[in-house]
């Protein structure tokens, strides 16, 4: 089997002593952004990203990448025992987590979450590297019709992912994919929407953007809200679970990571939407659902899988297709131009230790997160008895610094203010704002695929249902749109039936 | 407010038009193109124009749907943490890295509801030490740390 050599190859790189220290240097630090409330992977990254000048590509990207799944542990510990998510992907564990740790099971819940992620980290790794150089294959074979398509379907998702109104959600996307246009056109050398301001010709940045709307204003809000979480601290005890427990739980964690490996695939996915639909799936599945939301262990052993699973399938697009499917993996993708490596499905053939090392790495970051995270809970648990109080100030203030040192470059700070303000304003009239981000990043290359497509095509908008790829991958894209708008349409026909 | 009945999807349609809006006005004058030679005006309009749509639908449903209003419990963290922010821009360049650090976290904690003055002081010189051998020393980033009149 040549995934296994490949795969050896890959463990070869990553067992190296310096590549080991950065994994777990990664996985350190993800598990402590994780765990803290209000700091998440993408400022974290986005702060780290300067000083991988320094090192060797491999070790960057093992280091960056470890943050991110790594955040996924983390954020779990704080769900369960503070009912506060620790990173976004962690919002449903809170639900049935902590309810768990007011009933005394606060150990068995941290204890399934680890498990469950480390099962679904392992599952996932092997997905990456069985399904990569297949799909890297039919990338080779993808013209600008079938990227612009792709990209369409992983917009959609993005919708069904934001669970508020889905005219809103759409309106987000374009907002994101109109921002993602401001600076100079590739084609024409034109400065669009730039206001003359020289510092916007490269575009808005993209860390000022993800900082003001996901870090500012998020912190923002919390401030505005008084009451102080009551957190389990002395109660973690027993962290090992009941054969019946598990039991139970491994039903939930096989059907997790299996979607959770699915949906990140899917551009516009990753841990966040796959913990969302991993929730409502068990919901769905179980034999007494009214047990969710009082402390089903399945509600989660579920989302937990497959956050993990999500978080690492979603640097298939990436590495594959050059396609960051989120704002983790466009940061990656400014971690490997740093070092000259342009992202897409040649990084497999002309890279071959750095592809393969960097997956081999995930494994092992996984193993490392389970052996350190299970005893060292106690730590973490300590961390999160520092007040709010103390703990905003320093988040800001390493955002600011993030944000600054990107390029040594005041600008960077005030758009960040002002995307707080705007993030602010999302916040209060319900606006999600993942599916903003999405649409910045996809924007430009929505634009040139878009215009390559029809350039090739003269003018004719058909090659993108002519072509069967382009056609399937926008098939899906209108049956999953289709899918999310029915329950609404009901919905609207309900307040309608109810107010008349 | 009897005519508005979802004022969130009503403000949120609104920002969308004006967003779609003047992303259309402002492409008027890029080139338009055709489809198969798009202009870079080409795709700002479209966009412009789906977000508009978008915004009329909300406009139009928030006279019909039913909403919850929009909740401003305090404007105290906003105007302190974005204010502080802003400082901090201001003052890092011209006064380095270690005073803009304390401006920040003395300044940014004042937003929250159980603000202790001094604790805040503290925290932010220790935080300031901290920064300054993290990422000054540690890190090597070059920033500049402290006013330029004491030798940068």
């Amino acid at each position: 089997m040549e995934v296994f050599t490949n795969l050896a190859t890959g463990f070869a790189v990553a067992l190296t002593a310096t590549n080991l220290l950065y994994a777990f240097v990664g996985v350190l630090l993800g598990t402590l952004i994780g765990v803290l409330p209000g700091i998440g992977p993408v400022p974290t990254i986005a702060m780290l990203l300067p000083i991988t000048y320094a090192l060797p590509p491999v070790s960057a990207l093992i280091m960056l990448a470890g943050i991110y799944y790594g955040a996924q542990y983390g954020g779990s510990t704080t769900a369960i025992l503070v009912n506060l998510p620790g990173e976004s992907s962690s919002v449903v564990t809170c639900i049935d987590g902590y309810q768990m740790a007011r009933r005394g099971r606060a150990g068995t819940a941290l204890a399934i979450a680890a498990i469950g992620s480390f099962i679904a980290g392992t599952f996932a790794t092997m997905v990456v590297a069985a399904f990569a150089p297949p799909l890297a294959e039919v990338a080779l074979k993808f013209g600008p019709a079938e990227y612009f398509s792709l990209m369409v379907l992983g917009l959609i998702a993005a919708v069904v992912l934001a669970s508020g109104s889905l005219v809103k959600a759409i309106g987000m996307i374009v907002l994101g994919l109109l921002l993602g246009l401001v600076g100079t056109d590739v084609n024409s050398g034109l400065q669009r929407f730039t206001f003359g301001v020289p510092e916007l010709s490269d575009g808005i940045g993209f860390v000022a953007i993800a900082m003001g709307v996901f870090g500012f204003a998020e912190i923002i809000v919390n401030l505005e809200h008084r009451e102080a979480s009551e957190v389990f601290t002395n109660k973690v005890s027993g962290l090992w679970l009941k054969w019946k427990e598990f039991r139970q739980a491994l039903p939930a964690i096989a059907r997790g990571t299996l979607l959770g490996s699915s949906l990140g695939i899917l551009p516009g996915g990753g841990a966040l939407l796959s913990a969302f639909a991993a929730y409502t799936l068990e919901k769905k599945v179980a034999k007494d659902p009214s047990q969710f939301g009082k402390g089903a262990i399945q509600g989660v052993a579920g989302p937990e899988s497959a956050n993990n699973a999500g978080a690492q399938t979603s640097f298939i697009p990436l590495l594959t297709l050059g396609i960051p499917p989120n704002a983790v993996m466009a940061l990656m993708v400014g971690a490997m131009t740093i070092h000259s490596i342009q992202p897409g499905p040649q990084v497999m053939t002309s890279n071959p230790q750095l592809f393969w090392g960097l997956i081999a790495s995930m494994w092992i970051g996984n193993l490392m997160l389970v052996v350190l995270n299970l005893p060292m809970i106690g730590i973490w648990v300590k961390l999160l008895q520092v007040p709010y109080r103390l703990l905003y100030p320093a988040i800001l203030l390493f955002c600011c610094i993030g944000v600054y040192s990107l390029q040594n470059n005041v600008w960077d700070v005030f758009v960040t203010a002002l995307f707080g303000l705007i993030g602010w304003i999302f916040v209060k009239l319900e606006c999600e704002p993942a599916p903003l981000l999405l649409g910045f990043i996809l924007g430009p290359l929505m634009e040139e695929n878009l215009r390559r497509a029809l350039l090739l095509s003269r003018g004719d908008p058909s090659v993108f249902v002519t072509r069967p790829l382009s056609a399937t991958l926008l098939g899906v894209a209108a049956l999953l749109l289709l899918i999310v708008a029915a329950p609404q349409i009901r919905r609207k026909r309900e307040e309608a039936f109810h107010e008349a | 407010m009897a005519l508005i009945r979802h004022p969130k999807d009503f403000w949120a349609g609104v920002l969308f038009i004006a967003f779609g809006g003047a992303a259309c006005v402002i492409a008027l004058d890029y080139a338009m193109g055709t489809a198969g030679r798009m202009g870079p005006g080409y795709f700002p309009r479209v966009l412009g124009l789906l977000l508009c749509g978008l915004g009329a639908i909300l406009v139009v449903r928030s006279f019909t749907l039913r909403g919850a209003p929009i909740a401003f419990p305090t404007f105290k963290p906003i105007l302190i943490v974005l204010a502080s922010v802003v400082l901090f821009g201001l003052v890092v360049t011209r006064l380095g890295l270690v005073i803009a650090t304390i401006v920040l976290v003395a300044v940014s904690s004042m937003a929250s509801h159980e603000y202790r003055p001094r604790e805040s002081i503290l925290a932010a010189i220790g935080l300031a030490a901290f920064v300054v051998v993290a990422f000054r020393y540690g890190l090597n980033l070059q920033l500049p740390t402290w006013p330029t009149a004491f030798g940068g």
